[in-house]
């Protein structure tokens, strides 16, 4: 048995040859009971509004239909709200807050059936003025849909004021659509008692689990929440699966049959929640090298109508403003806005990359103000080592590498070199430009909310040997399942075929965490491995008590068990336990150490460690149209001491190519009435194939090692590679300066469509 | 009358169905999924866009074999009828396993989340048996229909280019069932008309296109059915029944395109990619256009024959076909018409064209000697999305000077529309910079584009004048002024 499907191995996704093959069963293709039922949502077609009716008679008499829910049907509490701030109902009782939110549900025989009759609901709403942007929401004074957050260190306003130079900007940083190809979708199954079975597509089944509870009005013990892998999540399944398990489990309970809910892809953008844009204001004062002495911003945010979680996405915005630089004296203020769209939830980065973007603007407007290369100026104001190290929110940086990623990545990619030819053809006019950037980023690792920084894992080594595992982390792609049987499979010294992960289920493993924050295998990994030494404890101190003292040293490897100069195989060794009845199941548990975190005073350690980056990216923009495409990118990403490099290396090439969507042509456009225009692939686009940079050369920083006690020493990989993707926004805006002769940086804002590049363009030409 | 069926009849995968019982709407992931319970094919959007419902479907072109990706969310169950339908849960290698794509994908880890997985192994598939050693270009090409959020294709590319390492095309297990199949389809195509329903709702195939010309005469109010690249969408995305329907998309008469007598003649239900080869031998200008017209599914699936009926200001083929002079021709049981293309597009929604009447043929003159042609598109992605402008130039130029210049927009106004000044001002005048110049300024007078989620009414302008310095550019200065594959 050779050691292939260990950690450090590229084992393939447990799941590939499923998925290649279409046998790999997502929610939908779960066998439906006989009876089963389907709901659709009814959704309001104002942005704000007071309910005066609903008159339901049409749809009750359409073909097919069986009743409906609304409010009225709610036998426990009417909220969904992932922070429980009874702010966010299944269905509104007497106000709509956004248009799109659903107010009632169909549930018919079939889905056509319920989709055809929601369309007969006949809602009356007295219209009253909605505040749908961000900047609107700060003019009006407020209110924020949760409490802002202050970082603050020094004394920012005089280190502005004694500043040699300072510069005041301003960002509109777009949203975006999770996009996963699988829709949300939740499919109810009612029991004896109380008890209800939901399967959905949900990076948080405990949380679905509880909300179902909390809104059916019985206890967390009667019901069930399982999802064997999702079509992508992103985020997007974090908090927003809740309305759809939820409407689900009451359908289901009101008419005592399985219920599911499957909204169109219209539906499913325009009733959940995205990344938030932000509208940044910072000042930031600087001296003749561009080192920074002082900034202070404000990151507002449009949230949407409730809080979901956008008092965490806000603070993490803030986090991140700094992202690798270190500011001396520094003052950084969140405005979660509420505003009368729909609430912005997590996406991968969780207000990270907004954070991080307005922190490489500024570094871009001090390079063309001081006419340097922007690297340079990134490159002076890195965090130092030993010194310079002190963030925004008063965690020491301890593990700080970016110097070396970016100057190894500087070499690899030619950059200097490549910049002079791109500057120097530039040079010579023309209709198409070039331009490069290289961006860096630094990415805190936990959850800031403290408590979620556990993890629970149920472990059974059956008497056969095979070994079935259970984790409460969820697959959505990322590869967890396969990093935690590694794991496991390692511990055991066994071969990674032994072990099975199956469904994620809130019956093997209670109170999980959202599997988000990127801390799905740093969690879950550590619970498995804490299950999996408990056995191997057990089988050690049956060893020793049969076969003495020389068993002490027991090693499990190659599928063999070393013991004394005995040599068991993996099967015979755990027969011969079982049948001496040790216990070979295992409940495993974590949690983060070191990490604190004091919001009131803005200081604590919320990271226990931070992932570091870089990207270089070149484009070629048109500057007749606007038209872009990226030529080539290097990456060099840092993932510790990789669990597995192959599913790291999809991790940073996907995250990157969708940090690039964010920035380039993913545009979230509402109209005048708020209502969102761009709500299906035909009208907002992700990254196609084609989009994918020409050449694209992405390495893991091999030498790198988690100094802190993580699994294996590996590093989460989910997000901080998304932003990344920066480096082609920054590429795009050197393209678009060339006009200029690189004289301004030019004003560009988030994301650079062909039409923003042009305008762009344009002004610079005027 | 011909004589007619009464239920349709195809292959799925090994086994004939045959069906009776079936709406005009029904389509096939639906059937496929629900009725058939084959959920390997997935649903992520249902309007063509994100590929995950990627099947192929085989059909006799001249007798022979020809299997073409498609979207199965748009498209419906009743167009079928004499039609090979493979779905994922029908790929194998040559020895039963794993087919060289989905050994070729697990090996690239070209799976995350996997929910795009089967439709882009159908797509690699189709790609594979044209060509075994794919070039990136060609592996772009077939993946235009197909969305993944998780990968960034890269490990994609890598499983398309090593597929041909794994296997060979030759002996694949379709390609082994050819025969049988082909002998199966033949039989099946019995020459009728075929009608089919379930409760009210009623679709109807017609023998030939005479026969179409009898059924429309006799229902002047069914809903036309080509590729359904459009028609698909009023179903699935907005519930409009299309009862009756009366589907073309299987008439071989349609479908012909062929130059001859000096002019290009491309069948009304030809599809993009039936008239792709004959129309960027005779116009190469529009060879990269053609290809940045949706996704290949969708262009397997629709026609220009729909693209011109549908009538749409942001349709790709009519700024390209007017600036070519295309003539159109229409045909119904009273006879046949010819307009000239231009004339079609009266407004917004209202074309020329009576109840009971067809589009048969586009027919474009070949004889264009000295004329200097161009085709842009512009949009937020370069490819599979919507126009925000589009634009077919024309220009004769004579001893220098521009003796003819039609100047075609799309996305510009309500219809698909010639820049009437912008026109004047190039006619007659020096072929150099400073006309263009003068023809960018007038176009101020040609248009009032409207703003909306694919650009603002200033971008429309400014795009669209500079669409007309790009083509001084490219033809008078011979600059590049192009980003590769626009
Ligand atoms: C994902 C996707 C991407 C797309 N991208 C583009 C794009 O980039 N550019 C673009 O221009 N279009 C695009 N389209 C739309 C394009 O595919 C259609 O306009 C197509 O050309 C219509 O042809 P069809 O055969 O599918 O028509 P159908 O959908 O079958 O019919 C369209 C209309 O034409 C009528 N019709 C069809 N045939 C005839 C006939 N012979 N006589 C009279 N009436 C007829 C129908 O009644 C209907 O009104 C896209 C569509 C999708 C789904
Ligand atoms: S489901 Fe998206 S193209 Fe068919
Ligand atoms: S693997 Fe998830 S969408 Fe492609």
């Amino acid at each position: 048995m050779g050691k292939l499907g260990h950690t450090g191995t590229p084992a393939p996704h447990d799941s590939a040859i499923k998925q290649v093959t279409g046998r790999a069963d997502y929610t939908d293709d779960i066998p439906e009971p006989i009876g089963t039922l389907h709901a659709y949502l009814g959704c309001a077609e104002v942005a704000r509004g007071r309910i005066e009716g609903m008159d339901l008679s049409g749809v009750l008499a359409a073909e097919g239909v069986v009743g409906v829910i609304t409010h009225e049907d709610i036998t426990g509490h009417n909220d969904i709200s992932a922070v429980h701030a009874d702010d966010e109902p299944v269905f509104p009782v007497s106000e709509v807050e956004f248009h799109g939110q659903p107010l009632c549900a169909v549930v018919a025989t079939s889905r056509d059936l319920a989709r055809r009759a929601a369309e007969l609901a006949k809602i009356e709403i007295t219209p009253l003025e909605p505040v749908l942007t961000t900047r609107e929401a700060l003019a009006a004074g407020g209110p924020d849909v949760t409490a802002p957050l202050k970082l603050e260190r020094g004394d920012a306003a005089e280190g502005l004021k004694s500043a040699q130079h300072r510069l005041a900007g301003q960002m509109e940083i777009g949203g975006q659509d999770h996009m996963y190809l699988e829709g949300q979708i939740a499919f109810a199954m009612p029991g004896e008692d109380d008890d209800m079975v939901i399967h959905a597509s949900t990076q948080h089944p405990t949380e679905a689990q509880m909300i179902a509870a909390q809104v059916l009005g019985v206890p967390a013990n009667a019901v069930v929440v399982n999802v064997r892998r999702m079509g992508g999540g992103f985020g997007g399944k974090e908090s927003q699966m809740n309305l759809f398990c939820c409407v689900a489990a009451l359908a289901a309970r009101k008419f005592g049959q399985a219920v599911k809910i499957r909204p169109d892809r219209d539906q499913d953008m325009t009733a959940t929640g995205k990344r938030h844009d932000f509208s940044a204001d910072y000042e930031v004062g600087f001296d003749g090298e561009g080192r920074i002495t002082a900034v202070e911003a404000q990151l507002a945010a449009r949230c949407g109508f409730a809080a979901d979680l956008s008092g965490p996405v806000t603070d993490r915005a803030l986090f991140h403003a700094d992202n690798a630089y270190y500011y001396p004296n520094v003052r950084l203020t969140s405005r979660p806005m509420k505003t009368n769209t729909v609430s912005n939830t997590a996406f991968r980065g969780f207000g990270g990359p907004q954070g991080v973007i307005m922190a490489e603007r500024m570094m871009e407007e001090i390079a063309y103000k001081l006419g340097k290369d922007p690297l340079d100026i990134r490159k002076a104001n890195f965090y130092g080592v030993g010194e310079r190290d002190v963030t925004p929110y008063h965690q020491t940086v301890e593990d700080n590498i970016i110097a070396r990623v970016v100057e190894e990545l500087e070499e690899s990619s030619d950059y200097r070199a490549r910049r002079d030819a791109i500057m120097a053809e530039n040079a010579k006019g023309g209709i198409l430009r070039r331009g490069i950037a290289l961006t860096p980023v630094k990415f805190g690792i936990s959850f800031t909310a403290t408590w979620y920084n556990q993890a629970g894992c149920l472990l059974h080594v059956y008497k056969d040997g095979s070994i079935m595992l259970n984790h409460g982390g969820t697959e959505m792609g990322q590869g967890l399942n396969t990093k935690v049987a590694q794991v496991v499979a390692e511990a055991f010294g066994v071969d990674l075929e032994l072990v099975k992960i199956t469904k994620t289920t809130t019956e093997k493993v209670p109170n999980t965490s959202a599997t988000a924050a990127s801390s799905g295998s740093d969690l879950n990994g550590m619970a498995a491995l804490d299950a999996a030494e408990q056995i191997k404890a057990r089988l050690v101190a049956h060893a020793a008590e049969k076969w003495g003292d020389v068993c002490n040293d027991v090693q499990f490897a190659d599928g063999k068990v070393l013991c004394g100069g005995e040599e068991f195989g993996w099967r015979e060794f755990i027969a011969q336990a079982y049948a001496d009845r040790v216990q070979l199941s295992a409940a495993g548990f974590y949690k983060t150490p070191k990490i604190h975190w004091d919001r009131a005073k803005g200081q604590g350690r919320p990271f226990y460690y931070f992932a570091y980056g870089a990207a270089c990216s070149e484009v070629e923009i048109d500057t007749l149209t606007g038209e872009c495409r990226v030529l080539r990118a290097d990456i060099l990403h840092d993932v510790g001491r990789s669990l597995n490099p192959a599913v790291d290396r999809g991790q940073v090439e996907g995250a990157f190519i969708q940090g690039m969507g964010w920035l380039t042509t993913e545009e979230l456009w509402w109209d005048e009435a708020g209502r969102l225009r761009t709500h299906a692939p035909s009208t907002y686009k992700i990254p196609l194939a084609s989009d994918k940079p020409r050449e694209f050369n992405v390495r893991l920083a091999e030498w790198s090692e988690n100094p802190e006690r993580t699994i294996k020493r590996s590093k989460a990989v989910g997000e901080p590679p998304f932003m990344l993707g920066i480096s082609v926004f920054e590429a795009i805006s050197h393209a678009v300066a060339s006009v200029a002769d690189y004289k301004t940086c030019p004003r560009l804002d988030a994301p650079a469509t062909p039409e923003r590049i042009l305008m762009a363009v344009e002004r610079l030409k005027r | 009358m011909a004589k007619e069926r009464r239920e349709i009849r195809f292959i799925l995968n090994g086994s004939d169905v045959r069906l009776g019982e079936v709406a005009a709407q029904d389509t096939l992931l639906d059937f496929l999924r629900n009725a058939r319970r084959l959920t390997g094919t997935k649903e992520g959007c249902a309007e063509g866009d994100c590929g995950a419902c990627t099947v192929l479907v085989g059909r006799l072109v001249k007798g022979r074999l020809r299997y073409e990706t498609v979207n199965a969310c748009i498209r419906f169950l009743a167009t079928l009828d004499g039609c090979h339908v493979v779905t994922i849960e029908h790929l194998r290698g040559a020895d039963g396993g794993m087919h060289p794509v989905q050994q070729a994908m697990v090996e690239a880890h070209g799976s995350q989340c996997g929910f795009c997985t089967p439709g882009i192994v159908m797509s690699l598939y189709a790609l594979w048996m044209q060509s075994a050693a794919p070039s990136d270009a060609e592996i772009e090409t077939a993946l235009q229909g197909n969305l993944c959020r998780c990968t960034g294709y890269e490990p994609i590319f890598k499983a398309a280019r090593a597929a041909a390492e794994l296997g060979d095309p030759a002996a694949d297990p379709l390609e082994a069932e050819r025969a049988d199949v082909t002998g199966r389809l033949k039989a099946m195509a019995d020459g009728a008309r075929v009608t089919v329903s379930r409760g009210e709702d009623r679709a109807i195939l017609p023998a030939d296109v005479a026969d179409l010309a009898d059924v429309l005469a006799k229902h002047p109010e069914a809903t036309i059915v080509a590729g359904a690249t459009d028609v698909g969408l009023w179903v699935t995305k907005f519930l409009k029944p299309i009862s009756p329907a009366v589907f073309v998309g299987h008439l071989s008469d349609l479908r012909q395109v062929d130059a001859k007598a000096a002019r290009l003649r491309i069948g009304a239900g030809a599809s993009y990619t039936d008239a792709e080869a004959a129309l960027a031998r005779a116009f190469p200008h529009l060879g990269p256009y053609w290809k940045r017209i949706a996704g290949w599914q969708v262009r397997n699936m629709g026609t220009v024959g729909g693209n011109i009926a549908n009538g749409s200001p942001i349709g790709d083929t009519p700024p390209v076909l007017i600036a070519l002079e295309a003539k159109l021709h229409l045909r119904s049981a009273e006879g046949t018409r010819e307009i000239p293309l231009e004339d079609f597009f009266i407004d917004y929604g209202k074309q020329d064209l009576r109840a009971g009447e067809f589009v048969e043929a586009v027919e474009i003159p070949l004889a264009q000697e000295g004329v200097r042609h161009a085709a842009y598109k512009v949009s937020k992605r370069r490819d599979e999305d919507i126009t925000a402008v589009a634009a077919g130039f024309a220009l004769r130029v004579e001893n220098g000077v521009i003796a003819d210049a039609r100047l075609v927009f799309g996305g510009m106004a309500a219809v698909p529309k010639r820049a009437a000044q912008a026109e004047a001002a190039l006619k007659g005048q020096p072929f150099d910079a400073a006309s263009f110049e003068r023809a960018a300024q007038a176009l101020a007078e040609d248009f009032q584009p409207l703003t909306d989620w694919r650009a603002s009414a200033e971008y429309r302008r400014l795009v669209a004048a500079n669409l007309l310095r790009r083509f001084w550019a490219e033809e008078g200065e011979g600059a590049k002024a192009r980003l590769e594959g626009v």
